[in-house]
């Protein structure tokens, strides 16, 4: 648990005596693990101090909005990477399934000499399971033939990245609103309109976030992708299926990145090839400032939803004081390499806690 | 049998002391690790220590490496007063430590491994390699092994690399030598090689501080013996003058008779027909032709030498290892080789590295025990914490694993717990085999004792137990049948009642036998 409250030791009466003496080193340690909160207010504090304009009602929800699809992106990757692996083709995928999208919105399937036209719908489900099938793929890839995750990912975010460019042949699909006649209008709704005062996709980041939080801490699934993660032998000697557990977080950040992509493309009213390229790299950044460990079998979904928020207000934040975008770039990546550096401490001070308790 | 009996003399003389820890206390927080010891070490003779883990002795030699220093008391080397700051700092006094986990670069000579971190340098530039080679040699020479100092650590067998760890710590000229649990990884024959140095390193007059679980063992090479007990020396005394069930009795406060049970029960209905086992290697099968029956309520334990196949065997009946040949049989039925299918039809194996296989080490103690059965857990498809709570609460409870909570991270156990959380997690399965690889590998006495009782009580309530252990005590004792493992194949099979340690030893070795049928 990153961000929540550290969980509970049973205190035993033998551990009452010491506990006095470590308070220092257990209140750091709860510092660290709500660093990722703790950024997040402080940064809020320091840029409304700075601009009048960051802390007002419209901003906030609009940068909710562009945090949005970074974080439901991030949420499929921390899957993967709690299992030891990572995704590099959650972008290109995101842009595959925008180009799917947009391709059957704006000239449908050619099928009889005409077009078959879908509901919105139906193209946003067949656009989820492109997503989730190029994700099977990977997995398949990386369980089936032992390739490692990395260079299988690779691989996939130039492939998909090909696709997404061939189905326009690299133009853009402008026009997605479709038409009464063919009954496929309505794909505005995902990234334009709102619902009780927030944006569709906040709201869609929401309820990704619930489930994935559900999934992780409460289902034998999510169990399952912490230990194959932590441990792929116990795993295995644990009776659990480790290759179906792997294939099924690919699955699923292929499907979320095709989720992310389609709140781009509505938001954009066009598909354009190019749609989200680079974000599979602001994705791990979430996931990793939000605590989860690359080398697998650690991390939360809170964690990184922290985290997306972090990056897009300390983004959106730079932009609105007016900061230059090379100097943006210069923060963003300190804070993650500062992330990972308090990251560490974490572990280190951890352990130092839980020797000294077991010498008790 | 050793020097070790051949240098007593059969007064009680002592020895002169080279080295004094005077009173020393260690204090983490409010724990005492270490209470008011005084140790002293015998110039020129193998010291040993004993105890189970956690009693000290670790603590006490870090102090005495100069990795930790004491809350209070003080070192005398030769009489003096002199203040280990550092590891260097003890270094420089002729102090050195061999750890019990080998700190070599498998990608590197062993010259260049001897010389790590302190290369000899021509100009302060260059590394003198001649150098350093003539001087890896003269040790290597001194070890009595016949390997050029080029030679790849990776291409060395374990037992080698030991020595060569050893080896870096005679560069040092060293005058106290500090060895914890150096034949844990070690076979038979490679124990005696190590011995035989420590042998020729007291003739040199270095002195030897020999941290070791292994009561055969020890008695062979120790003059001296300290046993530590709670942080506190409990007793110090000549070998010589003291037989096994001294120093048992001095470790755990009671009688050694008692530390391992045997079901002794009658065996019940076939569970396990293995017929023909056989898995491939890289040169010869790993497991050749093996065939076995083990019977509910049956305890049956695999012994043999390192190397030897048994670990393989265990991971064919899992079914986490490919066989080319052969049949496993559980309950009449014939099995698929996955891990789950044979999981399914009553298997579960608790790995012998309980670090590599056995734990997820980032997660909690809950979380390991309950990890086999998580669809049992659930209800609806969601995890009830009440029911995950109560489960891992009666196993902790059941086999009296020591933890701080439930939520605690399992690498803050002991060995002994941690290989309790992994049994609590097989047990789970409900098996109706047990298979258990060296279940008392690196734990201390009283927790070796737990485990086979243990193992004595599941038999008796109906489980077969198969295990596998490279103590001849043990096996012995705990074993109603005893398979022989050499070379892959099973060598012989003797009943409790017919078992004695030169069966066991002729049949682990019985190379040439299995040479002509070749």
């Amino acid at each position: 648990m990153n961000v929540g409250s550290p969980a509970q030791p049973e205190t035993t009466p033998s551990l009452a005596k010491p506990r006095q003496n470590m308070s220092a080193g257990q209140v750091a340690l709860w510092l660290l693990r709500g660093r990722t909160l703790i950024v997040l207010v402080v940064l809020i504090i320091v840029f409304s101090l700075i601009s009048g304009d960051y802390l007002t009602q419209s901003n906030i929800i609009s940068m909710t909005k562009h945090v949005s699809v970074n974080a439901i992106l991030a949420i499929g990757v921390t899957f993967v990477i709690i299992t030891g692996g990572i995704d590099l083709s959650v972008g290109s995928i995101a842009g595959l399934a925008s180009m799917v999208a947009g391709f059957l919105l704006f000239r449908g399937l050619p099928m009889f000499g005409g077009s078959l036209w879908f509901s919105v719908g139906l193209v946003i489900l067949l656009a989820l399971g492109v997503g989730a099938g190029v994700g099977a793929v990977n997995g398949i890839i990386v369980t089936r033939f032992g390739v490692a995750p990395f260079i299988a990912t690779l691989g996939m975010l130039y492939v998909a990245r090909g696709f997404a460019q061939i189905m326009s042949n690299g133009g853009t699909f402008p026009n997605l609103a479709g038409t009464a006649a063919r009954g496929n209008q309505g794909f505005h709704i995902l990234g334009v309109d709102s619902w009780l005062g927030l944006p569709v996709s906040v709201w869609i980041m929401f309820v990704v976030a619930v489930i994935a939080i559900v999934v992780t801490t409460r289902t034998p699934f999510g169990r399952r992708v912490f230990a194959v993660g932590g441990n792929e032998r116990a795993a295995i000697l644990s009776g659990i299926s480790t290759g179906r557990i792997l294939i099924s977080v690919y699955v699923i950040s292929g499907a979320l990145a095709a989720l992310a992509g389609m709140l781009l493309t509505s938001e954009l009213a066009a598909a354009y090839p190019d749609t989200a390229t680079t974000y599979e790299l602001n994705a791990i950044a979430a996931a990793v400032l939000g605590g989860t460990s690359l080398s697998g079998g650690r991390g939360t979904i809170i964690g990184t939803v922290m985290g997306a928020f972090v990056i897009g207000f300390l983004s959106d934040g730079l932009v609105l004081i007016g900061v230059s975008t090379f100097w943006q770039s210069v923060v963003k990546g300190a804070v993650i390499i500062l992330a990972v550096v308090t990251e560490q401490a974490q572990q280190r001070l951890q352990k130092n806690l839980a020797s000294r308790a077991q010498a008790a | 049998m050793t020097a070790a009996v051949l240098d007593e003399t059969t007064d009680d003389a002592v020895d002169d002391v080279i080295l004094i820890a005077d009173g020393i206390s260690k204090n983490y927080g409010g724990v005492h690790a270490l209470s008011d010891v005084n140790f002293s070490a015998h110039r020129g003779k193998v010291n040993v220590l004993v105890g189970e883990n956690g009693a000290g002795k670790s603590t006490l030699m870090k102090i005495l490496s100069g990795s930790e220093q004491p809350t209070s008391g003080h070192i005398l080397l030769n009489g003096t007063a002199v203040e280990l700051s550092s590891p260097r700092v003890a270094q420089a006094h002729g102090i050195g430590i061999i750890h019990q986990e080998l700190s070599l670069f498998e990608n590197l000579s062993i010259a260049e491994n001897m010389f790590a971190g302190r290369e000899i340098s021509r100009a302060h530039s260059w590394v003198d390699f001649a150098a350093e080679n003539r001087r890896t040699a003269e040790v290597l020479e001194r070890l009595g092994l016949n390997v050029k100092p080029t030679t790849l650590v990776a291409d060395l067998p374990i037992g080698q690399q030991q020595l060569v760890e050893i080896g870096k710590a005679l560069l040092e000229d060293v005058k106290i030598l500090i060895m914890d649990e150096p034949t844990s990884a070690l076979s038979n024959h490679e124990v005696d090689v190590l011995f035989s140095v420590m042998a020729d390193l007291r003739k040199l007059n270095v002195t030897i501080i020999y941290i070791s679980h292994k009561l055969d063992e020890f008695r062979r090479i120790g003059d001296y013996v300290t046993v530590f007990r709670d942080g506190r020396l409990v007793a110090t005394e000549k070998m010589a003058n003291t037989d096994t069930a001294w120093i048992v009795r001095q470790m755990v406060g009671r009688d050694p008779n008692s530390l391992f049970s045997r079901a002794e029960g009658t065996p019940g209905d076939l569970i396990l027909e293995v017929r023909n086992l056989t898995a491939p290697g890289a040169v010869r099968p790993v497991v050749r032709n093996v065939s076995f029956n083990v019977r509910a309520g049956e305890v049956v334990g695999i012994y043999g030498l390192m190397g030897a196949g048994r670990t393989e065997l265990m991971e064919c009946l899992i079914g986490s290892r490919a066989t080319i040949g052969g049949e496993v049989v559980i309950n009449g039925k014939a099995t698929k080789a996955t891990v789950r299918s044979r999981m399914k039809a009553g298997l579960a194996l608790v790995p012998e590295d309980r670090q590599r296989d056995g734990l997820v080490q980032a997660q909690s103690v809950m979380d390991n025990i309950v990890l086999s059965i998580l669809d049992r857990l659930s209800r609806g498809g969601l995890l009830g914490s009440a029911s995950q709570t109560r489960t891992a609460r009666e196993q902790v409870d059941s086999l009296k694993i020591k933890i701080a909570g439930l939520r605690a991270e399992v690498t803050s156990l002991s060995g002994g717990n941690q290989q309790k959380v992994v049994l609590a997690r097989a047990l789970l399965t409900h098996p109706k085999l047990l298979l258990l690889d060296e279940p008392t590998r690196g734990i201390d006495v009283g927790a070796k004792s737990q485990i086979a009782t243990i193992m004595a009580d599941l038999a008796r309530s109906g489980y077969g137990v198969l295990f596998i252990s490279s103590e001849l005590a043990e096996v012995m004792a705990m074993a109603d049948r005893v398979l022989v493992m050499a070379k892959g194949t099973i060598t012989a099979e003797l009943a409790a009642s017919e078992v004695t340690e030169e069966a066991l030893v002729a049949a682990s070795a019985s190379d040439t036998i299995l040479e002509e049928l070749e």
